[in-house]
């Protein structure tokens, strides 16, 4: 199934070249991730004093996974200005979301 | 009529048409789990104190499973970047793997954990009688740390059979779980990694006494309400992946392989990104429901 070399749609030797450098960088990535996972499962069960530590670094550290993550699986760190634009007004509507979650709940309580 | 641009990239935007069709597809699906996941922090955070549980769901059950698609999302990658580099036989390998690593997380989703949930029992007690269980409850200790109270009772039913019963005036226990069985030992007071063992203790909790009592189903409370569709919907979105996976696997991939193969790398790309922003989500709703 390999295309044969001069084929028309072989890669050309430099993009191959290309991808085949970033391999080992997803593999390292992936190992990163798992232990990255491995820290946030144990610092979970550390007891910090305040649970509100405890929700802050599991937080912090879930946070730096996806963004690992997204910006080397998913090649948001070098991608075209057209996604990023995509991906900041969605991020603004998130915002709005949880904004409107946190006005909400401080009517909830000034009613109360 | 061709499809323009499903190979090289529109001058405007420098991208195929499928990659920015799956970049807004993802931004709908970024608001739809942002919208569900400020539910659940508005949920939490409202919740009466004592009525929000901690450490009910299998921990190590779903570090695996976390370890599963972190797992898969390397292996997509490497499948993509096989068929970059024109090695056919190494993408299929890769896109197996994949499979399997996604099949191998929702078997056990489906087959394990949630059915686990649905033979665990769990009784509210009404607020006036939460003194009478105190010897399962201990919330005049909790009391005294300065800790939320416990109003749930949890554990094996002896018959889930008699749940039916409109006639029986009680819920009988076989086994508590450990939280309600020694609830006065400060280990409690936290969750552990591995799960406690329930212990065998026969406890008969009367009906007048309870508020709210069911098996671990969505409609048992809030947390459980949030869990299952968050999740479910996840697994929805796993199942999805997987079937798109197969389809390129299958010899529809390799006759668009030998058609040109930068078409196939380029679906193979577009479906990777949709897989690691499922993965993404994962780490949120297992840290969320699992670690907090």
């Amino acid at each position: 199934m390999e295309p044969a070399p001069g084929q028309t749609h072989a890669p050309s030797p430099d993009a191959a070249h290309q991808v085949g450098r970033h391999v080992k960088g997803y593999l390292l990535v992936g190992l990163g991730l798992l232990g990255c996972m491995g820290l946030t499962v144990w610092l979970s069960f550390v007891n910090f004093g305040p649970p509100s530590i405890n929700i802050a670094v599991v937080l912090v550290l879930a946070a730096f996974q996806a963004g690992c993550a997204a910006a080397i699986f998913m090649h948001l760190k070098s991608e075209q200005w057209t996604i990023y634009r995509v991906l900041l007004v969605t991020l603004l509507f998130v915002i709005c979301m949880f904004g409107l979650t946190a006005l909400a709940f401080n009517d909830r309580l000034h009613l109360n | 009529m061709e499809i323009p641009y499903t190979v090289t990239a529109r001058p405007d935007t420098g991208l195929y048409s499928a990659k920015i069709g799956i970049w807004l597809f993802l931004a709908s699906e970024f608001m739809l789990f942002g919208g569900l996941f400020s539910a659940y922090v508005f949920l939490r955070v409202g919740a009466l104190p004592g009525y929000w549980p901690h450490g009910l769901l299998n921990v190590p059950v779903g570090t695996m499973n976390t370890a599963l698609l972190i797992s898969s999302s390397v292996t997509v990658v490497l499948a993509w970047a096989a068929l970059k580099m024109r090695q056919f036989t190494q993408y299929k390998v890769w896109m197996g793997l994949t499979i399997l690593l996604g099949a191998a997380f929702l078997t056990v989703k489906l087959s394990y954990e949630w059915p686990a949930k649905f033979h665990h029992f769990g009784a509210f007690i009404k607020p006036e009688s939460l003194a009478k269980y105190e010897p399962y409850l201990g919330n005049n200790f909790l009391l005294a740390r300065g800790l939320p109270p416990r109003v749930e009772i949890t554990g094996d039913l002896e018959d889930e059979a008699s749940l039916k019963d409109t006639a029986a005036k009680s819920y009988v226990f076989k086994a508590l779980d450990a939280v309600n069985a020694d609830p006065a030992n400060p280990e409690m007071e936290r969750p552990a990694f591995w799960p406690r063992p329930v212990v065998e203790k026969r406890v008969v909790v009367d009906k007048a006494d309870v508020e709210y009592a069911s098996m671990f189903y969505p409609r048992h409370s809030t947390f459980f309400s949030t869990y299952f569709l968050i999740t479910g919907l996840h697994a929805l979105h796993i199942l999805g992946g997987l079937v798109v996976f197969t389809y390129f696997w299958l010899p529809v991939g390799a006759n668009l392989y030998k058609r040109n193969p930068e078409h196939l790398a380029n679906r193979v790309e577009v479906v990777g990104l949709y897989w690691h922003f499922v993965d993404l989500v994962w780490i949120f709703v297992f840290s969320a429901f699992y670690l907090l």
